[in-house]
Parts: C-alpha cells; structure tokens; sequence
C-alpha cells in the first residue's frame, strides 16, 4: 500500500473474517464485566469496524454497544450515552476501552435495577481478522483518484479513511496524506480532514469525498503527482 | 442455462465483482472440497449448486462430494439433525454405530486431498476420523445448535473438536468450543427464480393465477405452517390492522403433507381466519419459487412474525424486492432488520398490527424503508458476499500451504 505522496495512491479494499469468541452479556452488569477483559480486538469490532459493516445505512447509535443497549435492553439513556463516543476521539484502543467502561458505570450507579434483556437477543462479543484487497486501481492525479472513489469496493473507502487511523495511530486518513504530500493541495487535505468519519456511513462517506474532489476540479484543474 | 459471475455485475455492490477477481488471487489453483448430504433439496444444497461454480470460475478447484448412505443411515442423522436444535429424540447405541459405520465406508471412496476440506452439518462430520491432516477441515454448520440435546451433542462434539474450525450462521448457533469458530451469515441468490427480478406483468399474471386480487393492500407472510412462525398471530395483528385499513392478508407455505404438525397448525389456522375472504392461505408445492417471488412483489408489507427461527432468509428476500419487514426478535431476524431503518422487530401481536398500521398509513415511509431494506441486503445478504466470506476463509486457513 503506497499513499505516501511519492508513490501513484493504489486502492485498497478489505475483508473480514468475524469470529465468534463466545462470550455474551444479558444485563449492563454483564456487558461492564465482560468490557474489562475482553480482547482489544474485539473493542476494536464493535466500535470503528460498526462502519465496514455499515456501508449504506448507518442507524442512530454508531457503535454495536449502543446498539444493543438501545434496541435489544432498551434502556435509550444509555444508547445515546455510548453513541455519542466517539471511537476515533482516543490515542489508543485501551483509551476507547476505559471511556466505555467509566459511561456503562456511571449509568449504573443511577439506576436501581440493572438494565437486561427480555424480549430481545444477548450480546455476542466478536472479533475480526481484517484481510487487504489490492483494487488494482490507482490514481497519480486528482481526477484519477475522484474516479477511483466512484468506482472502488466500499471496503476501500472503510480502508482507507478509517482503518487508515488506526494504522496512523489515529492521525490523518490515506486520502488526506495524499493530498497533502502527493498532490501538494494542502486545501483538498484541510478539507478531507475535517470530515466527522463518525457520522457516515460508507456509501455517504463516498460521495461526501467525491463532491470535495469535485469542488477542486470544477474550481482549480487537476493536479497530478509527478512521474519522476 | 448456467449463471457466471459476471451475471451478478449489475446486481452486486460497486466494485463489489472485481473485488472477488483480486481476492481470488491469493487462493487461486488451491483446492476445495465440499461434503454434505445432497445435491438437490434445501438450503445448502441450493447455495452450492451456485458457490461451486463461481468458485472454480474464480480459479478455485472446487469438487463437491455427497455423503452417501442407507435409509437407516439417514433417519439416524434425522435424529441427530432434530436432537441438535433441541428436540428429544430417542437414539441407541446402534443408531451411534450406523452413523461411524457409514461414515467409515464413505471415507473410503472419498478423497480428502484439498487444501480445505468443508464438511456441511452433522451427516458427514465424523469423516474428519479418516481423512488425511494435510488440509485444512472446518465444519460448516448450518443448524442451530445452542439448546442441543447433550448426549447427541457430546457425542458430536467428539468429532468437531479435531476440526481446524468451525463455522457458524449465527453467534447465538453456537457452542463452546475451543477451536476457532467463526461467523459467516448465509445468502440469497438474485439471480435464482425466488429473487430474480420480474416484469409488473409476470407479477400480475401469476397472482391473477394464483387468484388475488390487487384491490387493496397486500400483507404477507411467507412461512411453514408452524406455530413458532406464529401465523394465528399474524391473523390477530391483522384482524387490529383491519379495523381501520382495509387490506388482504396472505398467509403463504410449504405443503404439509410429510409433517403432521404442519397439517395441525394449517387447520387451526384455517379455523382462526374462518369465512373472511380477504385472508388467503396458500399450501404451495416445493418448487413455487416464482409464485413466492411474484407474491412478494406484489406485497405491500411483509411479516414474518416468527417466536422461533432459523436464518430466516425469507426476511432478506422480501427486502431485496424492496419491502420494509416486520419481523419476531428471532433467529437471524435481528440482524436482517436494521430497527427503523429497514423494517421493526416486534415482540407481540399488538406490535405487528402497530408497525403495520404505521407503515400502511405512511406509504412514503414505507417506500424509504424498503428502498433501504434492498441497498442494505445488496451490501449484506447477496451470494456476492458469502463468495467473499469463503474466498476470505479460505485466504486465511491455507496460507503458507
């Protein structure tokens, strides 16, 4: 994978392989127990990999915790609590980790009972093995790279603007580095980076790109990086 | 005529085609070898019948092999297939004894020399005993076995355990086990004649066949005629409906004549809906594949108010032709439906003619959710998918061989 600005940007897709680990929670309790101990991978799931597995509609509590608490606990206070964290917020997972942890515990502390499914389905923790997909398709200009999104696998995109962060240690998106340092368009980058990854899901986040590339080519020509 | 990947570009996510080529690379000339229990009939069956080819089309060498046995044999791995899913069934010690013995002489005919060897449910999984260690096994197991009964499980687990992995549809399927278990949902074909897309004539042509009327709006559920489907419930969540809306249910299933149970539950179910005519229950023959299409089409809600359920991909078949669905909290249900956006989950009957007079009432929601319900199962459910989940697979357990 080069998007190191010297290099053409080759699209990359990915795919999962979801494991079942086999540990699951009934109750909030259960769900704090299990959030303590569970492997970081499997934080990782639930929350930033939510947007791999929602590539055209994203629902109301982004991340699999709120999810659950929300639609299957119903207990929306702590849904929305949960859903407004913000994954890519946090230096590190285990950062991720303990913000989750100190919100299922606050909200406990307020309530009398614990929270726990009736009617609905246990949380199933998993955890995923993430595989890279060349696309065989690369840009060397802005034109080829506004192509390109349009034509990509959505994984590509989860890969390269989300997974990208993690690799980064939750700094710029490939798209953005690119920009910056192979297409020298520091505005496109200031641009890029300040979408909310956290909002969108992929297919959005797609044409969110795309208008941005847009706006530079219908306003500045393209700009391409330099064959040498 | 056969099906080529290709015929899936218009059908399939962007990219999604030329995705698999590049994923294909990693595996390509390795060999796969498929064991289940037939060839025609059935979920598995019918989803091979359609992998098979595209794999081999991909550069897989895929052969796909039939675990063969007596009548016995097969009303012993009944027994087993009921008691895993949690049904008592009695089974004796010979009944243990047929099943190893008939799974020794199939390995005997068999060859095991793949890469990965996938072994579909319990028929042929003690075949794992006698195959060389060269490749990698993993079971696929397409049942839910989370409330199995323990002494036919014990006995299986024997077998599993020397599996590389295990593979299951649903976390909420599985056991404990201490070899990798991973998770691949299962898929509907678009292109099979229960999905393909069909003209506004076909549809009216074969509902004036199957004499329904499109006077009023068209509530359906698709299902076995079985009370953990709940029809009597759907009926109920109908007759509230009803009050305010008029609309014709139909209750539409598999014929009952090797099932008893069936033939019990059809009958209260024709007592519950007496002389109404706009409830029409329809016992339909095995191979309906376009009546069920063309009645899902022509639906305007689509229930499928299960207590108990497998996958339930009828949920993600009526989705892709573009209706929102009400759905029980079972099975592979939850995780078809996203709630709100494509369709409710409901836990009672009240809920059902609740959601339903809803979306009735609101027919530009209705059209959202079910414009959404076909995107989210292009992205998820499509046969597309499960080629990438095995292609993916496949990747991760033969490298390095």
């Amino acid at each position: 994978m080069h998007a190191d600005g010297s290099h053409p940007f080759e699209f990359v897709g990915c795919t999962e392989l979801r494991e079942i680990l086999g540990i699951k929670a009934e109750d909030e309790v259960q769900l704090l127990d299990v959030l303590e101990e569970v492997p970081i991978e499997s934080i990782y799931y639930h929350t930033h990999e939510y947007f791999l597995r929602h590539q055209y509609l994203v629902g109301p509590y982004p991340n699999d915790f709120a999810t659950w608490v929300a639609t299957q606990v119903r207990d929306r206070v702590l849904g929305e609590r949960l859903g407004v964290i913000d994954p890519y917020e946090f230096e590190t997972l285990e950062d991720l980790r303990e913000a989750l942890i100190t919100v299922i515990e606050d909200h406990l502390s307020r309530m009398h009972s614990v929270p726990r499914v009736d009617d609905g389905e246990p949380f199933y923790f998993m955890m995923s093995h993430l595989v890279e997909v060349p696309t065989g398709t690369a840009a060397r200009t802005l034109r080829e790279l506004r192509n390109g999104l349009t034509t990509v696998d959505a994984s590509a995109i989860y890969f390269h603007f989300y997974a990208a962060r993690i690799r980064r240690d939750h700094r710029d998106s490939d798209f953005t580095v690119w920009a910056e340092e192979g297409l020298k368009m520091p505005e496109l980058a200031r641009l890029l980076r300040s979408i909310n990854p956290y909002i969108f899901s992929l297919e959005q986040l797609r044409g969110r790109l795309v208008a941005i590339c847009d706006t530079f080519l219908n306003g500045g020509g393209e700009t391409g990086v330099s064959s040498s | 005529m056969s099906v080529r990947l290709e015929d899936y570009r218009n059908v399939a996510p962007p990219g999604a085609v030329d995705l698999l080529y590049h994923m294909s690379e990693k595996v390509r000339g390795k060999s796969m070898l498929n064991i289940n229990s037939t060839r025609v009939g059935g979920g598995v069956a019918e989803i091979l019948s359609r992998l098979v080819p595209m794999l081999n089309e991909l550069g897989v060498k895929v052969a796909w092999e039939i675990i063969q046995g007596s009548e016995d044999f097969f009303r012993v791995t009944k027994a087993f297939h009921n008691s895993l899913q949690g049904q008592d069934q009695a089974i004796s010690e010979r009944m243990y004894q047929l099943y190893v013995e008939e799974n020794r002489e199939n390995a005997k005919r068999l060859n095991f020399d793949a890469d990965m060897i996938m072994i579909h449910d319990p028929q042929p999984a003690a075949l794992v005993d006698y195959g060389d260690r060269a490749g990698k096994w993993v079971w696929r197991c397409h049942l839910d076995i989370s409330h199995p009964a323990r002494r036919v499980w014990r006995f299986l687990k024997n077998y599993v355990l020397k599996y590389d992995a295990a593979i299951f549809s649903l976390p909420t399927f599985a056991q404990k086990l201490p070899i990798p278990k991973f998770l691949i949902y299962p898929s509907i074909d678009p292109l099979s004649d229960k999905n393909r897309d069909l003209s506004r004539g076909e549809v009216n042509e074969i509902l004036d066949r199957l004499n329904i009327p499109r006077d009023k709006p068209i509530l359906l559920q698709v299902s076995r005629f079985d009370r953990f489907k709940d029809p009597v419930g759907v009926i109920q969540a109908y007759r509230i409906v009803k009050k305010h809306n008029d609309c014709r249910l139909i209750l539409a299933g598999g014929g009952a004549a090797d099932d008893p149970e069936g033939e019990v539950v059809l009958q209260e179910v024709k007592e519950v809906a007496g002389a109404d005519p706009d409830i029409h229950i329809m016992v339909l023959p095995p191979d309906s594949n376009l009546e069920i299409n063309a009645l899902q089409r022509g639906a305007t809600v689509v229930l499928q108010k299960s207590l108990k359920e497998g996958f339930g991909l009828t949920v993600a078949e009526a989705m892709w032709k573009g209706k929102p669905v009400i759905g029980g909290f079972a099975g592979g249900i939850t995780v078809q439906i996203l709630y709100y956006l494509t369709g409710y989950t409901v836990s009672s009957v009240e809920g059902a003619a609740f959601r339903t007079r809803y979306l009735l009432n609101n027919p530009e929601v209705a059209r959202k959710m079910g414009n959404d319900a076909r995107e989210y199962i292009r992205r998820n459910f499509l046969i597309t998918r499960q080629l990438a989940d095995y292609l993916t697979l496949m990747g991760a357990l033969t490298n390095g061989r």
